[in-house]
Order: structure tokens, then sequence, then C-alpha cells
């Protein structure tokens, strides 16, 4: 089978997901190892769909989880909960609390400087940092996505946020993701 | 949060979707919200595929999960649960464009695209752009804004399919149209996003240089 460039172009679609018949994919590669402007179509084409089905393009708000979980708990209803379930409400909720009352965040600091300050619970208080006087965030030392790395200061993550900064959603991305688990109201009461 | 509670009973991950729904349909409903975890994000991006604004997306993100908590005793299994927590999302956020005038307008133009060919663009520009550049957020933004670029019934088609891995048929019930329209549209749509991005890394990607690709020619050869 000999097939021209429209056709490849009309295929290429159904030709990475695998959807042509052995014949037809047997004439596209056939095709295309000789016609440079297809494998061009082809190959980026291909390009274009590994790159948007990573799941970093799947980016959300900032605090998105956190907002949709609380409008979540604010029209949920009444459960049933077990004695047991009860016990472990208690004990998260003292968890969560506590860890608020050790990090203050930047939600509750009229000074934050940016409304990301109020994410991030889940950074160590002690964890060594830098912030720039040019910046909204503190980082991890070394962090490519630092502004104005001429200006950094040391501080804790605790300092960070009472000056606040907000952490880096990308260097600090492990800690953030354990946050975002871990919404700041604490559960309802049935 | 509610959900830890439960998990501390039987790990939930431990728990297959089918007995989560059953369990949040029997009451357990703090279960709901580790059955919803896993597509959060995505029932964001769908909304946003369609609104392109990041506040409505989030508002309409929020209002189909409470309808899907609200109504998932009418969730008869028949597809896959995400696929019904996506297609609540488009219908939410398909009415929420509706009270647009200008949205109308957009969709009307959109349909006399449909028909007409394709012609991909630019291939001697073209050049890969490796998956480890996604790290950097300004090549993220640019992918981003060529996706901004297509036409709503593409954009719907290329977000449920290709970034969401819906398979064709479920992105096509879904979105209410036949397998045949999604196949079609998902086409146009890898090929306009590959001639939007041709320059790739190595070619300029700002100002008049970008813009000036938005202008798709159909059925000229570009040769």
């Amino acid at each position: 089978m000999v097939i021209n460039c429209e056709q490849v172009w009309l295929e290429v679609s159904n030709y990475l997901d695998g959807e042509v018949e052995p014949g037809l994919r047997l004439a596209i590669e056939e095709h295309i190892r000789g016609c440079k402007n297809c494998a061009a179509v082809v190959n980026g084409t291909r390009n274009v769909v590994e790159l948007y089905g990573d799941e970093r393009m799947l980016e959300v708000p900032f605090g998105y989880s956190q907002r949709l979980h609380r409008r979540l708990d604010a029209n949920m209803p009444s459960s049933r909960r077990t004695f047991l379930g009860w016990m472990a409400a208690a004990a998260a909720a003292i968890l969560v609390v506590g860890s608020f009352e050790i990090l203050k965040p930047a939600s509750r600091n009229p000074g934050a400087r940016s409304q990301m300050a109020q994410s991030g619970t889940g950074v160590p208080p002690d964890l060594k940092v830098v912030a720039s006087e040019e910046g909204k965030l503190f980082h991890l030392a070394g962090c490519e996505f630092i502004q104005g790395k001429d200006k950094l200061r040391p501080m804790t993550a605790r300092e960070a946020y009472k000056e606040g900064y907000a952490p880096c959603p990308r260097c600090l991305k492990k800690y953030l993701a354990t946050a975002e688990t871990v919404p700041p109201d604490p559960p309802l009461s049935s | 949060m509610p959900g830890r509670v439960i998990s501390l009973e039987r790990p939930a991950e431990q728990l297959n979707e089918e007995t989560l729904i059953q369990r949040v349909r029997d009451g357990e409903h703090d279960l709901f919200y580790e059955l919803i975890r896993p597509y959060e994000r995505r029932v964001y991006a769908a909304a946003f595929a369609i609104l392109r604004n990041e506040a409505d997306a989030e508002d309409v993100a929020q209002e189909a999960v409470l309808k899907a908590f609200k109504h998932i005793r009418q969730f008869r299994g028949e597809s896959r649960f995400s696929t019904w927590l996506i297609q609540i999302t488009v219908n939410e956020a398909r009415m929420r464009r509706r009270k647009s005038h200008a949205n109308i307008m957009e969709s009307i133009a959109e349909r006399q695209d449909e028909d007409g060919k394709y012609t991909p663009r630019d291939f001697a520009d073209w050049r890969e752009i490796p998956s480890e550049t996604l790290e950097r957020n300004e090549i993220r933004q640019k992918l981003a804004e060529a996706l901004a670029q297509l036409g709503q019934i593409y954009r719907e088609v290329f977000v449920l399919r290709d970034m969401q891995h819906l398979s064709i048929e479920e992105t096509a019930k879904s979105l209410g149209i036949s397998t045949a329209s999604v196949k079609t549209r998902l086409l146009r749509a890898r090929l306009m996003l590959r001639d939007l991005l041709a320059p790739g890394l190595g070619g300029s990607w700002t100002g008049n240089a970008w813009s000036s690709r938005l202008s798709f020619e159909k059925g000229t050869k570009p040769w």
C-alpha cells in the first residue's frame, strides 16, 4: 500500500493512538521514512501528546485542594462515625491545631507578602531556608527559582513565615504536598 | 479532615473505588474525600479547559464535586467514576459559559471551522521539546498559552483525551458527541498545537513571533 502526505496527516492521530490497521501502519511508517515533512508532523504530534500528557501540566491554583475540602466540609451532612473514628478525629484535630500554633502561618500574619503564605503548613519550622528582599517566597538554598539571589538572607522556615514569606512550591514541594492533605479546619462535628 | 478518621480504621488506599462508592452511599460520607482525591486536579483542569478563567474554573470544580456527592446514588457504575465526575464538571462548566454572550458567538464560529481540513505547517522548523523542560515554569506557561488558543471544541476534546487520558469513548460520552467527532477534533487539536509549538525551544517563543503563529491557514500546502 502506498499513501500520500495528506493521507498521513489524516491518520496521524489514529496512528499515534494505535488505532490503524496493520497494513496502514506499515504504509505510514514506510512513507515517513522517505518524507521529512511527514516525519516532522508525526514526530511533532507525538511530542505534543507526550508533553501535554505529563502530570506536570495539570496544575491547579495554590490552596485549591484545601478550599475544595472546606467547601465540602461546609456542605457535608452529619455522618456515622464509630467510637474509634471519633478518637482518631480528636487526635487529628489536636495534631492540626498543634502544628498551627507552632507554625503561626502567614494567613494569620497581616504582613504576609503573598497570599500563598497561608499554605505550606507541612514545612518543618526549623528547616534552614533562604529568602530575598525582592521576593515573596522562601526557598531551600540552591533552588533555581530564587529571585534576587544577590540579596539572600538565611533563616528558619518559622522566621520566614513570621516575615510574611510563602514557601516556594518547587523546592519545598514535598512539604506542601503533605500540607495539601491537612486542611487547617478541624473535622466537622456531627 | 474527616477522611482521615476512617483511614485509621482501615486504610482508604486499600479500598477499591467500588467499595468506597458503596460505603459513601451507605452513609460514610467522610470517605467521599478519599474517593475524589485522585481526581481533584482533573476536575479543575476540565473546568479550566472550558472556562479559561481560574476563579470560574475553581468555583465550577467545587460545584461539580458537591453535585457528585449529592447525587452519588445516581451513579450506576456503567462508566468509571472519574468519567462520571468529569461529565458533571463539563456540564457545570458549559452552563457557566452559556451565561456569557461572547462565548455563544465563539462557539458558532468554531462550529463553522469543524468541517474544514487542516494542513500542518512548519515542517522544517520542528524541534522536539524534551519533557524535562516541563520543570520550567515558562515552558508550562507557553504550552498553556498554546492550548488556550485552540477553539473551544478542540480544547475540550484534547484536554479530556490527552491530558486526562480518557478513552475515545469516554471523551465522547463526557462531551455528548460521537466518537467520530472526538477523533476529528482530536486530530485537529494535536496538529494545531504542533504548529503553535513548532519553533520549540530553539525558536522564537516571544513577542510578535509567537502571536503571529496563531492564524491558521487551511487547505494550503506550505511548500
